[in-house]
């Protein structure tokens, strides 16, 4: 394995009236790497990932961890829309970060930032006249969200949820789009969801959590094709699946 | 086979947004129709004109040969019974369980007061819920006993027609499977008619005979479920359905049901 | 990130089910409480504290100060006046709480029905309480009470007039809040009338906000009625009054500051209790 650009070791959180939310997390990535973190709601998948870039919410508490981190980490939400500010201009958000994480002019960021926009592939009328997070949909927004962290010039890319509040068409296309710029820009992956579909064509690792602990982890094929652990294969077997169908070309 | 509701030419307007645009729909007796479609497609509103909580502008809809007026009359209302996406907030926080549930009960006067405790029980059985239960709050139970308890409140007054809207988007996978097998069973057990909504292809292919696809508050397709699921008639079908997330390592022929 | 949030704080929820420990868990609601029922429990045991009769007037022991015979001292007619404060307390306290029954009432349903069915009954309602909100409410006090006569009955029928407007804002807001929540949905579904829908599901769950905001307005209305007094056109004399008692202190203000310093002192003490207690049921039902 590759030299590890991220270690996270006996991570444990707490309420501060002492409930255990976390408890012992361990686990490493190496550069360029992709790690799926799946479980159900109150697993504590979100707050291990939170616990990585120190944004855990109030009242939640570090009780121990040894999180070594060796390059920039960058965030995407669940909620797009809540991510960015109501109140000001799209592409001036992201110039603005671009401004603060380059060190460039602004003049230098928004050229930066109009480069990022085709990237993600989002519409060329941003260019000429900016919009509020209102007025773009849900899925324009996730890529305003996800060029914001590009910005950074991650080495870490940390997903949370990044598709739940999406439509399937529209999450097909943001799966697309981070599986595509992974190939490009090679940064390191981990991806937190209760959706093992996506998991399955996104990590190449899978570690399943349930009450605050990694109850399983493997390479992803082999952990869902012969997972050992109870509530893993109880998890596997409630994906409902669809149906192939032909694929021929439609009128 | 009977058709037991039919909804014909159906049209809701907010001011200058359609919210649905002549929808028409036919709901077979002991049939489960999977409605699908997209965030803003209009489902959720045709959830609510069927239900009798919003007015169309156009339109009828006719429920065992009767049309269903603006005002519908206790009988009517009773036959179609809804079932929401958010478990948390489909119960009144501030009533115990018991006066969820006997609330319907004794409204429609489907037992006399003596009887109602007894039937609550029954009712909390048939969801697979503790009698114990009775005496609590909604903000006591996870959301999938919720929904559950909504189940029976919606059961208690033996409707014909039940719509589920996105029941289990709100739940975890496992809990959401246990939500789907026990619809199913109820519908067979009590000999219910469906309208199944969610955005899920998955679960519409657990649990509906037939599929309707909404976009942009219009039917853009209505087939068998075997049908739509090999080979999907219009093109936005066909998008929809290679949109969702494969997971290779699963037989797809395999059905839970 | 939500939800896990959510989780903790129901089971935190859980933990102190009891009444009395969510009260011993909430200091304002503790302390209000505690000063509010010492209050009640002198106004109400008035006769028995006291040895002396409120009108009683004793000439020859005028503008005494403070003593062992009469603790706060006796005022220009000689009536011993911590008998009089504790009397006023039975006066005062007893209207404001009569004053506030058919407002409370009035408003917190208005504000339902607006809430709840919106549409003309909502705009008819929000045009009267706008329009009376735009009179100074000192104003239609005052004018009452010269038409009506002086005494209680000017404040009864100014409140019953303008005080449903404080909750019908209030109540109608929330309740247009909760209009959007399934549960209500659910109930439409079941064919449950709109008016059984609004006393069965709407009204208990607008009631706490309804109780915090009756304990704030009785505040308002200890106040007015105070004000009243003092302006001559409130309680009449001899009934003890606090505002009537300041009023009359005022004349002695240099020799005797007690008099007027006294009342006020009782006023202040209400508020404050009535105050913490909103506040602090308001916290009782804000971490629900």
């Amino acid at each position: 394995m590759m030299a590890p650009i991220l270690e996270v070791e006996k991570l444990s959180l707490a309420t501060r009236s002492k409930k255990k939310l976390v408890s012992n997390v361990s686990f490493t990535i190496g550069r360029g790497e992709s790690m799926g973190l799946v479980g159900e709601s109150g697993s504590g998948k979100s707050l291990t990932l939170r616990s990585i870039i120190g944004l855990l919410p109030p009242g939640i508490e570090q009780v121990s961890a040894n999180i070594r981190c060796s390059g920039r980490c960058a965030m995407i939400f669940q909620d797009p829309i809540g991510a960015l500010d109501p109140l000001c201009p799209v592409v001036g958000q992201l110039a603005e970060v671009v401004a603060y994480n380059q060190k460039v002019s602004r003049k230098a960021s928004r050229k930066i930032a109009f480069e990022l926009l085709d990237m993600l592939g989002l519409p060329a009328s941003l260019k000429q006249k900016d919009r509020y997070p209102h007025q773009l949909s849900g899925g324009q927004c996730q890529r305003i969200v996800i060029a914001m962290a590009l910005a950074c010039k991650p080495d870490i890319l940390l997903c949370d949820e990044p598709t739940t509040a999406l439509d399937v068409t529209v999450q097909h296309q943001i799966l697309e789009i981070i599986t595509r710029l992974q190939k490009e820009l090679g940064f390191a992956m981990v991806f937190v969801t209760h959706n093992l579909a996506i998991v399955s064509s996104m990590c190449s690792r899978l570690c399943v959590m349930k009450e605050g602990q990694i109850i399983e982890r493997g390479d992803t094929l082999t952990l869902l094709q012969n997972p050992q652990n109870p509530y893993t294969q109880r998890l596997i077997s409630s994906v409902l699946p669809v149906p192939d169908f032909e694929r021929r070309p439609v009128l | 086979m009977k058709t037991s509701l039919q909804i014909e030419d159906i049209t809701v307007t907010y001011g200058n947004f359609t919210a649905l645009d002549h929808v028409s729909l036919e709901l077979k007796q002991n049939t489960t129709l999977g409605l699908v479609g997209e965030s803003g497609s209009g489902k959720s509103t045709l959830a609510r004109v069927i239900a009798g909580l919003i007015t169309p502008d156009e339109g009828r809809i006719v429920l065992d040969s009767q049309v269903l007026g603006k005002r519908r009359s206790r009988e009517q209302h009773k036959m179609i019974q809804l079932i929401f996406q958010n478990p948390d907030s489909s119960l009144n926080p501030r009533h115990t369980i018991r006066q969820i549930l006997a609330e319907p009960l004794l409204f429609h006067k489907i037992v006399n007061r003596s009887q109602v405790d007894k039937r609550c029980k029954e009712l909390l059985a048939r969801v697979q819920i503790d009698e114990n239960s009775l005496v609590r709050y909604p903000h006591e139970f996870s959301g999938g006993q919720l929904q559950r308890i909504a189940i029976a409140r919606a059961l208690s007054v033996e409707p014909s027609i039940l719509i589920a809207d996105e029941p289990t988007s709100a739940l975890d996978v496992s809990v959401q499977l246990s939500i789907l097998e026990l619809l199913n069973a109820l519908k067979s057990e009590l000999k219910l008619t469906m309208l199944f909504i969610s955005h899920d292809m998955g679960v519409i292919n657990a649990i509906s005979d037939t599929v309707a696809v909404m976009r942009q508050g219009k039917i853009v397709e209505i087939n068998q479920k075997e049908k739509f699921f090999s080979h999907p008639e219009t093109a936005y079908s066909y998008e929809l359905l290679s949109a969702v997330p494969k997971m290779d390592t699963i037989p797809s022929d395999r059905r839970f049901l | 990130m939500k939800s896990i949030q959510l989780d903790t704080q129901l089971q935190e929820n859980r933990k102190g089910k009891s009444l009395l420990k969510k009260v011993l868990n909430t200091p304002p609601l503790l302390w209000g409480g505690m000063m509010f029922a010492l209050l009640i429990g002198v106004a109400v045991f008035a006769p028995v504290i006291s040895p002396y009769q409120p009108s009683h007037q004793n000439l020859f022991a005028i503008l005494q100060p403070p003593s062992t015979k009469h603790w706060l001292g006796t005022d220009q007619l000689g009536r011993d006046l911590f008998t009089r404060v504790i009397y006023a307390a039975r006066t005062d306290l007893s209207i404001m709480v009569l004053a506030e029954v058919i407002p409370f009432c009035t408003g917190v349903f208005l504000g339902m029905l607006a809430g709840y069915y919106g549409k003309w009954i909502d705009t008819l309602i929000t045009l009267i309480t706008d329009t009376l909100i735009a009179f100074p409410f000192y104003l239609i006090v005052i004018i009452v009470a010269f038409a009506s006569g002086a005494g209680q009955k000017g404040i009864y029928i100014t409140f019953i007039l303008v005080g449903w407007i404080v909750y019908a804002r209030v109540i109608k807001g929330l309740s247009a809040s909760f209009r959007k929540q399934e549960w209500i949905a659910a109930a439409q579904t079941l064919g449950i009338p709109g008016v059984k829908i609004i006393l069965r599901h709407l009204l208990p769950n607008v009631l706490p906000q309804a109780v915090v905001v009756l304990m704030t307005d009785m505040v308002g209305l200890l106040v007015a009625i105070v004000t009243l007094g003092y302006l001559g056109i409130g309680i009449a004399p001899p009934t003890p009054d606090w505002g009537t008692m300041i009023s009359d202190g005022q004349s002695f203000i240099a020799t005797a500051w007690w008099l007027s310093a006294v009342p006020g002192c009782a006023v202040v003490y209400t508020g404050i209790a009535l105050s913490l207690v909103g506040d602090g049921l308001a916290d009782i039902w804000r971490r629900k």
